[in-house]
């Protein structure tokens, strides 16, 4: 059976463009880029530019995953079958459990495994072998053996109408395992290089790719090879008076959320991006909070047990005669992610807001 | 790709009509089915003839195009932005739904994946619900809460309408073991069929159900839909072995054309009858195919040829099919046919007009049915005491607006 050689679908009511994002081209000391040249890109185009590096980089690299041959869903691996051949890069049955264990055999005999998960939804028949086999290879064969070179990245995160099993954020879930490396860029300048990085990090990634971002973020990403690095938190705005802390999609409504309590009521706020939810940088969040003595954190994922319940919960332990005001977490709420009444579910600019303004209102 | 065995049993030779009457439905024409099955580690097969009546065919001829004008409208509700989500649609695999609620009552229990619109329609549900639920209306059969992917119906057990490939596959084992436990030993158990897809059948989760239904001897029905494409990947790229109905391995198996609405019919009979009287599970494949992509994010022509669908169309269309066999049998006239299409065209019209008018569900339901009594509320469990919309005047407050 011949498979037509992919084709850009025409821009059509499927592919009408979103209003661009709130990102901003602002420089980013954390990024070290090698090259000047730079390229508008979305998010899907950077994370295609990012494995496209790696497997140039790496002869060892192979991208696998359902229907990544013809570029995948979410055209995030267009082009790289035909530039790299169907032993590297190759589709997968709809095997979730399969295609991880797979990842980890594979990386470790040494080999770089860039595994796609279709939806961050489809992880858990894959639970077990990322929580037991992943994570615990290094530490159970006394550091002889390691999936280091594995990646799993997946879309994850609202989109508008994905309903209950394609807009789930699982972070929770995976940063609940010492062993795993859990990442989600919230740009696409910053998706490039924290996918090289975790492709080429030692330990295995989990790699959250906000699919609310694929094409409606836009920003001018450089054309070399470069990596953001792994852990570290991104400090998007400076302030005095609240620290905000999200990741993924959620800062681009915590941006806004931002600029509206600027104008409205001339509150200065300090943005953090986490960029690496486990290990996280909270040292990056505690030196903005003994500034500012006021935190409020935002996930779309539910309230309960979400990371930013580990966040406050590490932060009140630092930071507890600096706080001003109760920790505020802003999320989603602890339904299963709900189709028609999702704009009441997500943790919008003006939940957001009021959170800020209780925060400063209720501070001392 | 096909053999050809099955295609040849779409040409379908009418004997001559008896004159036996089948209860109250009008004589019966005996049609053909040879060369329609294949069966695996059977010492038996389902008949090579069937008998069907006027009303019977006509029945079926009905049902299935509504099916097929539902699906189309779905279509184009969705290009409509109306139905917003995940849509996949059944269009071309009508004879699969039909036939099998033929040979099935409404005792055994249905269980299936994410397309699922046609065979809600079919267990107890009317084009208005369908569509109302796939709207987002309170009339709708989840009301509202479910989508595309979510439609059950506990009056005539059917369990659904699954998000996650090859998920249901357990459950409906679960369902099957319900049913014998519940019958009288050396009484006929109520079956449970769980269909799936070719792409979903190298789910390890579906061994596991196959290895328990095998060992406890469960009246399970594994049932693939195999429309050649596992979303989009052919079968020939994501699965090493594609005679499915022989993947149950010691497990009897029957391959069954699945565009022949007859054929689907009588095998699922057979089928029915060797699972209902206790000797354990059967695989059963339906050849069929589907029009649309695997969603409606899939135009389905990156990894198909569009003559593949358009010969499909043309030479294998389970609708001309059967109205092939209702003009052969002189059950009908092509007029009756085309007037027939033209009332349900409208039915169907006038069902989506009437779900149009339903409304949203009401902000409360967003926490209903989370748990069996409403457990004592967290912060996560309700509304805060309003939730601030970017539009004031569209703020949600639980109370009600202070003035």
């Amino acid at each position: 059976m011949k498979i037509l050689l992919h084709s850009l679908p025409r821009r059509s009511w499927l592919t009408a463009r979103r209003p661009l994002s709130h990102l901003t081209m602002a420089t980013d000391p954390t990024i070290m880029s090698v090259t000047s040249s730079a390229q508008g890109m979305n998010m899907f185009q950077a994370v295609n530019d990012a494995m496209k590096i790696a497997l140039e980089t790496d002869p060892t690299a192979i991208v696998f995953g359902e229907d990544v041959a013809f570029g995948g869903v979410f055209r995030c691996s267009q082009g790289l079958q035909e530039r790299f051949g169907k032993d590297r890069v190759f589709n997968t049955p709809i095997s979730e459990n399969g295609i991880a264990g797979f990842a980890i055999g594979y990386a470790a005999t040494g080999g770089t495994a860039i595994g796609e998960i279709q939806f961050a939804d489809y992880i858990y028949p894959a639970m077990d072998q990322l929580v037991n086999e992943m994570a615990k290879f290094r530490y159970r064969s006394g550091n002889q053996w390691q999936a280091g070179g594995a990646t799993l990245r997946m879309p994850a995160g609202a989109v508008g109408h994905g309903g209950h099993y394609h807009s789930q954020s699982p972070e929770a879930y995976l940063a609940h395992t010492a062993g795993l490396t859990v990442v989600m860029p919230s740009s696409p300048k910053a998706a490039k290089g924290l996918l090289l990085a975790s492709i080429r990090s030692k330990d295995p990634v989990i790699f959250l790719e906000p699919k609310a971002l694929y094409r409606s973020a836009v920003e001018s990403v450089p054309l070399g090879d470069y990596e953001v690095e792994l852990g570290k938190a991104r400090i998007l705005r400076e302030g005095s008076d609240v620290t905000l802390v999200g990741w993924g999609a959620q800062i681009q409504r915590l941006q806004k959320a931002c600029d509206l309590a600027k104008e409205m009521d001339g509150i200065d706020c300090e943005l953090i991006d986490l960029q690496t939810i486990v290990p996280w940088d909270a040292e990056a969040v505690e030196q903005s909070v003994l500034k500012t003595g006021k935190l409020v954190v935002s996930h779309e994922a539910p309230i309960t047990c979400g990371f930013g319940a580990e966040v406050v919960a590490e932060l009140q332990e630092r930071c507890f005669w600096a706080l001003e005001a109760p920790i505020k977490r802003v999320c989603g709420f602890d339904t299963p992610f709900p189709l028609v009444f999702e704009k009441y579910y997500l943790p919008d600019e003006t939940r957001n807001l009021e959170a800020i303004r209780e925060v400063v209102r209720s501070s001392r | 790709m096909l053999s050809s065995t099955l295609l040849k049993g779409n040409r379908h030779i009418v004997r001559a009509a008896t004159s036996r009457y089948y209860f109250s439905t009008g004589p019966a024409v005996v049609f053909d089915l040879s060369g329609s099955f294949q069966t695996h580690n059977l010492e038996t097969a389902p008949n090579e003839t069937t008998e069907c009546s006027k009303d019977e065919l006509w029945n079926m001829f009905e049902l299935m195009y509504t099916m097929r004008r539902m699906e189309i409208t779905c279509d184009n509700e969705y290009k409509a932005r109306n139905i917003r989500g995940f849509c996949h649609l059944y269009d071309g695999q009508e004879a699969v739904a039909t036939g099998i609620l033929q040979a099935l009552d409404e005792k055994d229990s249905y269980i299936t994946s994410y397309r699922c619109h046609c065979i809600a329609l079919a267990r107890g549900g009317s084009v208005k619900q369908v569509v109302a639920e796939l709207f987002g209306f309170e009339d709708g059969m989840t009301k509202g809460k479910g989508g595309s992917m979510h439609f059950y119906n506990k009056k005539h057990n059917f369990y659904g309408g699954q998000g996650i490939v090859g998920a249901q596959v357990p459950v409906g084992a679960g369902l099957a073991f319900a049913n014998k436990y519940n019958t009288p030993p050396g009484e006929r158990m109520p079956v449970a069929i769980g269909c799936y897809g070719d792409g979903a059948a190298n789910q390890g989760q579906i061994w596991e159900a196959a290895n328990m239904a095998s060992l406890w001897k469960l009246p399970m029905i594994f049932c693939i839909e195999n429309n050649q494409y596992g979303m989009g990947t052919s079968i020939d790229r994501h699965s090493s072995h594609s005679d499915y109905y022989k993947m149950g391995n010691h497990i009897p198996g029957v391959r069954i054309d699945g565009m022949n609405v007859l054929a689907v019919r009588e095998g699922m009979r057979f089928v029915k009858d060797y699972c209902a009287s206790g000797q354990g599970p059967m695989y059963v494949e339906m050849m069929t195919y589907r029009y649309h992509g695997h969603s409606m994010s899939d135009p389905g022509t990156t990894y198909r040829n569009r003559e593949e669908i358009a010969f499909t169309r043309s030479t294998r269309d389970p609708l001309e099919f059967v109205k092939k066999c209702l003009v052969d049998a002189e059950f009908a006239t092509p007029d009756e046919l085309k007037e027939a299409e033209k009332r349900i065209r409208k039915d169907v019209q006038q069902q989506v007009m009437e779900a149009k008018e339903s409304a949203k569900p009401s902000m409360d339901s967003l926490f209903e049915d989370i748990f069996a009594k409403d457990l004592v509320s967290r912060s996560g469990s309700e509304f805060p005491p309003h939730i601030r919309m970017p539009d004031y005047a569209k703020s949600f407050w639980i109370d009600g607006k202070p003035e």
